[in-house]
């Protein structure tokens, strides 16, 4: 280290030291830091198992330093339901990307916060489907063009943009649903506030955590990553707005 | 609950659940069908009780995926459904045997294709026995013919489970899961803290972390994983188990499984009285099956009947044990019938006459 090079922070216990597989300016590399500092910060990472779902999000388990179980699509939540049923004693972490989450795991994510499961999951919203390259997502925005919707998502055929965290917020078992951003360091920082929530409600036994982060993806949406965060705040903040949609924690 | 020996008039789905329970089932996944009902609702009462999670899931297919989280932490678990539910639970069954845990998989046939009826039929031979889900992976299948079988093959399977950590299944059908016979109980395994310490998730502390996955992407390392399960089926192969009744001097051997197995030995038992050498080959393990013991009979000169409750599946394999001997006639009864022993009489005497 030279005189100029300040060492300005640690790495966290739970996230593994090595490059990941992202493309240049996707943010999944920043939520798996989010989670990865919380982990080590409320000191779970020797308690943490950890579902990974199918998507660009699939070698999650290479990145976090925690015992881990790889789900078949769409499945996460459901296979978090078991791994936690079986040890009620351990933090249990899910991460699931939109395709995954709110098109063909849309029962399971639905069951899961309604039984109330004590588990926290990350739901990455890039408005695609990213490791297939660029397909139309339950969560792609109106004219917004895909590999699947070449002339832009036509909502009288193919619907609406979901919007999960305000559909999670309503289910009975969901103690925390919040909606938060990636694309400025404010944001960031309101994001991991909001995880440290989703994670915290697990751990008090109050019922299920679900945290929805707008997420870029560059490659996919042909833009470079300036273009893209710029999206996200002109775009998908207006039609997907942050906040907190549900805390039984908060105080009238 | 269940003490040492005591005896119960209780149906074959009882007796699958209470066998479960004995076995030391901690967590019980189930969805409503006919008719396999009567297990996740002895689930629902009865595992709290000893300390057991038991969830209604939103379908088979998360109920079958709740199965791949419990078995990752090294959980004894079990999930029950009926063909067409067991049809969507495929997907978690290859990923169990991609992924290498242990779990227990209950399928009380019923008629198919597509919704077919709630009866009885052993129309999903080959779902179990060839695969179901996709990729090369081989699932254990023990099909009971009795209630005291549903009983003792449930605690086996667990057994079996563990030894290869591989999804096992049970195959019975409506028959088996919904008559009563006096059942023989066992105490409760004791819980051995200790099972797949070696493999589950638990938490890495003062270890590297551990991944459970099937997903294998690197040059090579899928065929090295795909040659690693081949050598576990190879040995899961041993385990080969059947019943024979009559067989010794028998001039006709009727292969049949499962319930269908039972009421052709009451048609045995009946032509024997009457003088016909006819004996009965009940395969209990369906995968690995019992080919080499069927194969010997074949060299001592046997003929050979298969009894099914479908169109003809089974049939192949026994085809294939006997191929270089012999060759093996077939009766299917159509499922949507239930047959008695006088259904068979025919069909046998007609094989034990021709050439």
């Amino acid at each position: 280290m030279s005189e100029q090079e300040i060492l300005a922070f640690d790495k966290a216990d739970a996230i593994v030291d090595v490059p990941t597989h992202y493309c240049p300016g996707c943010q999944h590399g920043i939520a798996h830091r989010l989670a990865g500092e919380l982990l080590s910060e409320m000191g779970l990472t020797e308690e943490t198992l950890l579902v990974t779902s199918i998507g660009c999000s699939v070698f999650l388990y290479n990145y976090l330093a925690v015992d881990s179980v790889e789900a078949p699509h769409g499945r996460a939540p459901a296979v978090a339901t078991g791994v936690k049923r079986a040890r009620k004693d351990r933090f249990v972490l899910s991460y699931q990307g939109d395709g995954d989450l709110a098109s063909i795991g849309m029962a399971e994510i639905m069951h899961i916060a309604n039984r109330g499961e004590k588990v926290s999951i990350i739901f990455v919203n890039n408005t695609v489907y990213g490791m297939t390259g660029g397909q139309m997502a339950p969560t792609t925005m109106e004219g917004q063009k895909t590999t699947t919707s070449p002339n832009g998502r036509d909502p009288m055929k193919e619907g609406q943009a979901i919007k999960m965290a305000e559909i999670i917020a309503q289910l009975g078992g969901t103690a925390y649903s919040a909606r938060v951003a990636l694309n400025n360091v404010k944001n960031i920082r309101k994001a991991k506030k909001a995880m440290k929530k989703a994670f915290e409600v697990q751990q008090k036994g109050l019922g299920f955590g679900f945290i929805e982060l707008l997420a870029t993806c560059p490659t996919n949406w042909r833009m470079t990553p300036v273009q893209a965060n710029e999206r996200v705040e002109s775009e998908m903040i207006p039609y997907f707005p942050l906040g907190v949609y549900k805390d039984v924690t908060a105080e009238d | 609950m269940a003490k040492n020996g005591e005896k119960l008039f209780i149906k074959g789905n009882e007796a699958i659940s209470r066998g479960a329970i004995a076995a030391g089932l901690k967590c019980y996944f189930g969805y409503p069908i006919t008719p396999q009902n009567d297990i996740p609702e002895y689930m629902s009462a009865e595992l709290p009780k000893v300390g057991g999670e038991f969830v209604q899931a939103e379908s088979e297919v998360a109920a079958a995926n709740m199965l791949i989280g419990a078995a990752a932490a090294g959980s004894r678990c079990m999930t029950s459904s009926s063909s067409p539910g067991v049809s969507l639970k495929q997907e978690a069954i290859s990923y169990l045997a991609g992924s290498q845990l242990p779990a227990v998989i209950v399928n009380m046939t019923r008629g198919g294709p597509g919704l077919g009826d709630i009866g009885p039929s052993q129309g999903d031979y080959f779902q179990a026995t060839k695969g179901g889900g996709h990729g090369d992976y081989r699932t254990l299948v023990l099909a009971p013919g009795t209630c005291q079988e549903c009983y003792d093959l449930v605690i086996e399977a667990f057994d079996l489970a563990f030894k290869y950590r591989n999804p096992v299944m049970i195959l019975g059908d409506a028959i088996v899961g919904q008559m009563k016979e006096p059942v023989i109980t066992r105490e409760i395994k004791e819980h051995d803290a200790a099972e797949g310490t070696g493999w589950r998730i638990e938490g890495a502390k003062d270890r590297d972390h551990r991944i459970i996955k099937s997903l294998f992407l690197t040059e090579g390392s899928l065929a090295e994983h795909n040659l690693s399960l081949q050598a576990k089926y190879d040995d899961m192969a041993k385990n080969t188990k059947q019943e024979l009744f009559e067989t010794e001097d028998a001039e006709l051997i009727v292969v049949a499984y499962g319930s269908i197995g039972r009421i052709v030995k009451s048609t045995v038992r009946k032509l024997r009285a009457q003088g016909h050498k006819v004996g009965l080959f009940r395969p209990i393990t369906l995968y690995p099956f019992p080919s080499e013991e069927l194969n010997k009979l074949a060299k001592q000169g046997k003929k050979f009947l298969t009894i099914e409750h479908n169109l003809g599946q089974m049939v192949e394999d026994v085809r294939l044990s006997i191929r270089t001997v012999t060759d093996s006639d077939f009766f299917g009864f159509m499922p949507g019938n239930l047959p008695t022993p006088d259904d068979f009489e025919e069909p046998i005497l007609k094989s034990l006459g021709g050439k």
